[in-house]
């Protein structure tokens, strides 16, 4: 049989690996830039495949799974690992019978992100190893040898890419699929799966022995590769450094670490003293360096000149070695930005529209609503995590001084995918901690900013199937929230009308707003039209932020026109017209 | 073949994505070592998109750097300028005239600068100014202005002319390639004059 190549982002190969390696399960919740790998998943059948409502959740489906001997493969964002650190670190004292392997994918330089955190160290505090591919082969081929140092070292492993590798596509050979296990049989264990206080006791000297087991094994491991060049700089680097490296100095000797925790020491004791200047070249922490330099090994140089912020690149690092770099054209200055803006005919425009003139203090959360904080609107105050915003809103509800004044007031802003995630428990604490605080669910049937995912209350699975779809009022009816009001996002005085009584209600109100993606489910009227007569010019329209209106000069004449490609024909921009010119 | 770099730059739904797949998927043909780079999440919802497409005997990053790019298709003029820098000393500029608002300019918070051409010309290397909208309409869709620039670029580079159309083949539902045939070829011709 010829070899089959294809090109792929590293997220569609880490999901061919996992179904060449025989995964059975997969599991993960949205998160750029992790999300392309359960959506590829879910074309090979032979994995059953699902998207959980939080990380949590999908790392404990995954856990029952590998627990029950299933080959498994649970995703998710950097953040994400933050949410699911709880049967983490647990799991790491059960181990596994099948497989696991838990992708991180992270963002260096917030490509998509609030923060960047490295999470190489959750291998490090969850005693678990970590490995790091550096191109889609990589992706595609480690996720095996993940699987097989799971089963063999009986752990989970910690598979961490970075933005470049889970969306840079290169080319990679197929392979066909091995099945790994026949049918699954359930057996008790409970000395190894029931973590009580007397059990775990036992289990934790042996999670210490399997450390120092893997640490041997790092030592032969085919991850850990050196390429000897000329001995008078050498570089250790891992995942799409290694890459940067090997384009910006292709003489340079290398010590790629493909498994990077836990390090292994003789190999590079021995690859520092053939080399003449050490260097680290790690995008995030110093999570060698401090290692290597802890070890007495001297470092040349590290995050003196790798700062811990940002990504790097090939032109990056040369420069930083070498002084050396192209010729550079200066910037082009003074541009207008073009950053992401609410889709025309977008339910959260009219929101955020009324937001913005009642003055309000918005909570906000992640999710396309998130972009409410951009100019013009600029109407979104606080962004912390998942889930974050109904909690945030009722701790500053209960320490603001009460007031009149609509700008001590808080109304938190939340979507349904977010809801569900975790912001019901927020919820759950606002009601029974008798919040009077005001709290908004943007309900469009999906999880829009990561692409249109199916969600428990989409009403279908990831496969397409046709699922229950969550009651989101009858949710949070049954949590106790008396007020539970209905709007209509498309009508401002609906919605001014609505949020000022429950501004004014000295009980908790819950807003659902409940109105369909445009994007995903390609809803659209009728373009509306700017009568160029009534046009003022006056731009009152333009402060909704819609990129189907600009403005236009014409004779010295100033007015605004719609471009009937792009309007969904929401009317938003109609209803803040105050010369009734724009219309059907 | 030394590594070429393809740098293309445009705005959320303008298919700069195909594109830079119709240009891998050509490059895989030729037997050529390639990388494809972009970011997804944010860069919807109409904000700036750009796509590096790198291919050649061996090729470790899979992004361009300021100054290293042989090829900027810009598929919006502002984009284009805004990605100027990228462009290597002697490289080529091949760009689609059309404008697109940003939601800045939408909304009356910036201006879209008149002299947005002027400053691509004067960047001291060859420019290739394209119609693509009015291209991609004659076409027979305005959608297809993507490969009305990929077709543009062709032109530059030692690949066969079938290898194209077979990837053009590949690539587009089966209904589409026909229009995006012609696409290609009006864009092919565009810059020979």
């Amino acid at each position: 049989m010829s070899e089959q190549k294809a090109i792929l982002s590293g997220n569609e190969a880490i999901a061919r690996g996992a179904w060449e390696a025989g995964v059975k399960l997969a599991s993960a919740y949205p998160g750029t830039p992790s999300t392309e790998i359960l959506e590829n998943v879910k074309n090979y059948t032979d994995i059953y495949s699902e998207w959980a409502p939080n990380e949590k959740v999908a790392l404990e489906v995954g856990v029952g799974s590998a627990i029950a001997g299933a080959r498994t493969l649970v995703t998710m964002k950097h953040v994400g690992v933050n949410v699911a650190a709880d049967p983490l670190f647990t799991l790491s004292y059960t181990g596994v019978k099948g497989g696991l392997v838990l992708v991180s994918a992270d963002d260096p330089a917030m490509h998509s992100s609030q923060n960047e955190q490295d999470n190489r160290n959750y291998g490090r505090s969850a005693k678990i190893p970590v490995i790091e591919p550096s191109d889609s082969q990589e992706c595609k081929d480690f996720v095996a040898i993940a699987l097989d140092l799971s089963e063999k070292f009986d752990t989970p492993v910690f598979f961490r890419t970075t933005t470049r590798t889970s969306h840079s596509k290169s080319i990679v050979a197929l392979g066909g699929r091995t099945e790994q296990q026949g049918d699954i049989e359930l057996e008790k264990n409970m000395p190894k799966y029931t973590m009580l206080p007397s059990s775990a006791r036992l289990r934790h000297p042996l999670v210490e022995e399997r450390l120092l087991k893997l640490k041997e094994y790092a030592e032969t491991s085919p991850l850990n590769r050196v390429e000897y060049n000329d001995t008078s700089m050498g570089f250790i680097c891992n995942g799409i450094s290694y890459q940067y490296v090997k384009e910006a100095l292709p003489e340079v000797s290398v010590l790629k670490l493909g498994l990077s925790y836990p390090l292994p020491e003789k190999k590079i004791r021995e690859f520092a003293a053939r080399v003449d200047k050490l260097y680290i070249v790690e995008e995030g922490d110093p999570f060698f360096e401090d290692q290597i330099r802890a070890l007495g090994i001297k470092v040349d140089h590290g995050k003196d000149m790798f700062p811990l912020t940002g990504e790097f690149s090939a032109a990056f690092v040369k420069k930083q070695v070498t002084g050396q770099g192209p010729d550079l054209r200066a910037v082009a200055e003074g541009l207008p930005g073009r950053p992401p803006a609410f889709c025309p005919g977008c339910s959260h425009r009219g929101i955020f529209t009324i937001l913005k003139k009642l003055k309000v203090f918005v909570s906000g959360d992640i999710g396309c609503y998130t972009l409410g904080a951009l100019p013009p609107i600029s109407a979104l105050h606080s962004c912390v995590c998942m889930g974050a915003s109904i909690s945030m809103g009722h701790g500053i509800d209960k320490v603001v001084a009460k007031s009149d004044d609509y700008s001590q007031k808080v109304v938190s802003v939340i979507g349904d995918s977010t809801f569900f995630h975790s912001g019901m428990t927020s919820l759950l604490n606002s009601i029974y901690n008798k919040s009077a605080s005001v709290a908004m669910i943007l309900d469009n049937r999906t999880t829009g900013m990561t692409g249109g995912q199916e969600n428990p209350g989409s009403g279908r699975t990831l496969s397409g199937e046709e699922a229950i779809a969550a009651d989101i009022p009858a949710l949070v009816k049954a949590m106790g929230v008396k007020n539970v009001v209905k709007i209509n996002p498309y009508d401002l005085n609906d919605i001014e009308e609505k949020l000022k009584a429950a501004l004014e209600n000295e009980e908790m109100t819950v807003v659902v707003v409940e109105a369909p993606c445009v994007l995903r489910y390609r809803i659209s009227k009728p373009p509306l039209k700017v009568d160029a007569e009534k046009c003022t010019g006056c731009k009152r329209c333009l402060s909704v932020s819609c990129n189907a209106l600009s403005l236009e000069v014409k004779d010295d004449k100033k007015f605004v026109v719609i471009d009937p490609n792009m309007c969904a024909g929401c009317g938003v921009c109609a209803q803040v017209c105050k010369f009734d010119a724009i219309g059907e | 073949m030394e590594t070429t770099n393809i740098l293309l730059a445009g705005v959320g739904g303008q298919g700069v994505l195909l594109a830079s797949q119709i240009f891998t998927s050509v490059a895989i043909e030729a037997d050529l070592d390639v990388k494809q780079s972009e970011v997804h999440g944010m860069s919807q919802r109409g904000g700036s998109v750009t796509s590096h497409v790198r291919f050649g005997q061996k090729v470790y990053s899979p992004t361009i750097d300021p100054g290293e790019a042989d090829f900027l298709i810009g598929f919006e003029r502002l984009e284009t300028l805004r990605n100027l820098h990228c462009l290597k000393k002697g490289g080529i500029v091949i760009y689609n005239k059309m404008r697109i608002n940003p939601s800045t300019v939408a909304s009356g918070v910036a201006e879209y600068p008149d002299d947005v051409e002027t400053r691509i010309a004067a960047c001291g290397e060859k420019v290739y100014a394209i119609d693509g909208l009015g291209l991609a309409v004659k076409a027979g869709n305005a959608r297809s202005a993507n490969v009305v620039m990929v077709g543009a670029v062709s032109s530059f580079l030692p690949l066969p002319e079938s290898l194209w159309e077979t990837k053009i083949r590949e690539v587009l539902p089966a209904k589409l390639v026909d229009l995006n045939l012609k696409a290609f070829h009006l864009g092919r011709e565009a810059v020979k004059k």
